[in-house]
């Protein structure tokens, strides 16, 4: 079969929009051996102290407000992936499963978030905690140092809370076209509620599950609206430190810690990928 | 007493439909079913046939009534605990297992021992058929294939009760016909009650000891082929099963167990009634085509004229369709006997359609 025909202008127009895509990842890149300490002009590759051209990684691990970043956004993005994997795999299970008074409703209610800006999201958000907590403290007439505070936990929480129809929305994609029968076979086999669960849903729907979380992960790992709003002290995340950085000198060690940021994605996206062609 | 192998007592089921209404799927049904039986439930889609075979198994509970199995009483029974196995329509095999764990599932649950389980796995792909098709996954295998380890993954758990729900729906004629065989060997091999959830009359009389006839969620008749066939008590029945010629009329005279009835026309003729009825009822005659003759017969009683309107040759018989002075059209089946079998009539001829009493039987419902 020969090839149909192709404009030029569409090659044209797709190296384009990949170089537009690629290219400041590339710089990004090549700007983090940069043997000057600011990101305007590449002045060679950097070659000083034990660690030669990648000077910068070692100067980013030796960073403790970076290291204390990471560890944030890491507990974050893994506490809120999981539970909100568990909760929207279970929202999405009950919404293909049952009827039940007002699911039109819920489901709307439920997806709505996902349209909403985040800036929203996150003032309401913040006012809430803020109401919540002032309440409480009020009420328990607790002691300053026993006050509750915005912190790692109302960025946890408020990460679940956006992941969760993300996730809902993935799994039930898979769900879409599952065959109940399958679930009916294994109960008729003696199987009860949870062994059918364990051995013939999750089983089928797991990459969309998989799926689901990464895309919580992603999420959450990248986040900065909502988490600008919730964080508090001791719980800057990566991307609340490096926006603190640009209103100062933007060091290739910031090249550094995307560089690394960017692999990470991809060996996540790598794994994800491997996952689902084994199905 | 445990006698039957299953028995619905009285048993109805409603669902809430799309339009918050009540949709009755069942109604009152009773069915006994026997030890070691193959029955079969027979009807239309949306008969009720495979809400009942649902409530057997313990995937839908009835509204009211009670399912007893070997005597004991399901009640809230969940399918998982109880001792009857379904083959489902769509086969149901699970896409990630292979067909050996497909197999070993049911067996698994019970917890038996990986020995005996891997014994009675090869055995059950024996019976079917299938031997050294452990490893392969369901996807590779046929229609009729993967049927086959549906039936051996239900049958190697010895059910006391084997449910199947349209199990040959999804397979070409040619299969359909072996699989039938096929079934009827496994059944009579392993000696467990069948029930059958069928749409295919033809089906149900090839393969079935009796049959249950549903229609809008009532079982309307229970009986061998034979008894449903030759016996209809009621006319969806017996134009259900096979063809069959209705001729409306009033009862005009009655003897024991027979009647005259006089049709529109002025024809009228005698008729068997298996039900008590008065002078002056309305009722309706059923006359299967192949009980009726334009062949000249001295026994047959009865003798309706018409003209021929339409002829079929098929091979092994050939149909008359005729137009009775009334206007109403029956269809007669003759036998071709010989190779020579000549035609008795030609389109737009006068005959004389000829039956016995016992062939034409009256229905009051």
């Amino acid at each position: 079969m020969s090839a149909k025909k192709r404009s030029p202008w569409l090659t044209l127009v797709s190296i384009l929009v990949y170089f537009f895509l690629y290219a400041p990842i590339i710089v990004l890149i090549v700007f983090s051996f940069n043997a000057s300490r600011t990101n305007v002009v590449f002045e060679g590759v950097v070659n000083q102290g034990p660690c030669g051209p990648f000077y910068w990684y070692c100067e980013l691990f030796r960073n403790r407000s970076v290291m204390d970043a990471t560890r944030n956004t890491l507990i974050i993005a893994f506490t809120s992936t999981v539970v909100s994997t568990i909760i929207g795999t279970m929202a999405a299970l009950a919404l293909q499963r049952y009827d039940f008074f007002g699911k039109k409703v819920s489901e709307t209610a439920l997806y709505f978030p996902i349209v909403t800006p985040e800036i929203v999201m996150g003032i309401g958000i913040l006012v809430f905690f803020s109401a919540v907590f002032g309440w409480i403290n009020t009420a328990l007439a607790l002691a300053p140092n026993q006050r509750l505070t915005m912190g790692l936990g109302t960025v946890i929480v408020s990460h679940i809370a956006f992941s969760i129809p993300f996730v809902t929305l993935v799994v039930r994609a898979r769900l879409h076209g599952f065959d109940d029968r399958l679930e009916e076979a294994a109960m008729d086999l003696g199987a009860n509620e949870f062994t059918t669960f364990r051995k013939v849903t999750l089983p089928l729907i797991a990459p969309g599950v998989l799926a689901g979380a990464m895309l919580a992960f992603t999420l959450s790992l990248d986040d900065f609206i909502i988490t600008f709003f919730t964080t508090g002290p001791g719980a800057t995340t990566l991307p609340i430190y490096v926006y603190g950085l640009l209103r100062r000198i933007v060091t290739p060690e910031l090249n550094a810690l995307s560089t690394i940021w960017v692999l990470v994605v991809l060996i996540v996206v790598a794994i994800s990928q491997w996952f689902q062609r084994r199905e | 007493m445990a006698e039957y192998a299953v028995e619905l007592r009285n048993v109805w089921k409603r669902f809430p439909g799309p339009g918050g209404e009540v949709v009755t799927a069942v109604k009152n049904v009773s069915l006994q079913i026997y030890d070691g039986e193959f029955f079969a439930l027979l009807g239309p889609s949306g008969c009720g046939k495979t809400t009942s075979l649902r409530m057997i198994a313990g995937f839908e509970l009835p509204s009211e009534g009670e399912i007893f199995i070997h005597g004991r009483p399901m009640g809230k029974t969940p399918p998982y605990q109880r001792p009857v196995n379904t083959v489902f329509q769509s086969y149901a095999l699970f896409p990630h297992m292979t067909i050996g764990e497909n197999v070993a599932f049911g067996l698994q649950m019970k917890g038996v021992d990986k020995k005996e389980i891997a014994r009675r796995v090869a055995e059950a792909l024996e019976m079917v058929r299938l031997s050294g098709y452990e490893k392969r996954k369901p996807k590779q295998l046929s229609g009729g294939q993967q049927q086959r380890v549906a039936l051996a993954r239900a049958l190697v758990n010895r059910p006391e009760v084997l449910l199947l729900d349209e199990p040959l729906g999804a397979l070409d004629l040619k299969l359909r016909k072996e699989m039938q065989l096929e079934l009827k060997r496994l059944q009579r091999e392993v000696g467990i009650t069948f029930i059958f959830v069928t749409h295919d009359q033809e089906e149900a009389l090839t393969m079935s000891d009796r049959i249950a006839v549903m229609e809008g969620g009532v079982a309307l008749q229970v009986g061998t082929a034979n008894d449903i066939y030759e016996h209809p008590n009621c006319r969806f029945v017996a134009d259900f099963i096979g063809e069959t010629n209705f001729l409306d009329g009033t009862v005009a005279e009655v003897d024991t167990d027979k009647a005259r009835i006089d049709l529109p026309g002025g024809v009228s003729l005698w008729a068997h009634t298996p039900q008590r009825v008065a002078v002056g009822q309305a009722v309706t005659v059923t006359v299967r085509p192949e009980k009726m003759h334009i062949r000249p017969n001295a026994t047959d009683v009865n003798q309706v004229t018409g003209y021929v309107t339409d002829i079929v040759y098929i091979g092994t018989d050939t149909h008359y369709g005729v137009v009775l002075s009334g206007g109403q059209t029956i269809r007669v089946r003759e036998q071709n006997y010989s190779a020579e079998s000549r035609l008795l009539a030609r389109e737009g001829e006068a005959v004389c359609v000829r039956f016995s009493i016992e062939a034409a039987r009256v229905l009051t419902e």
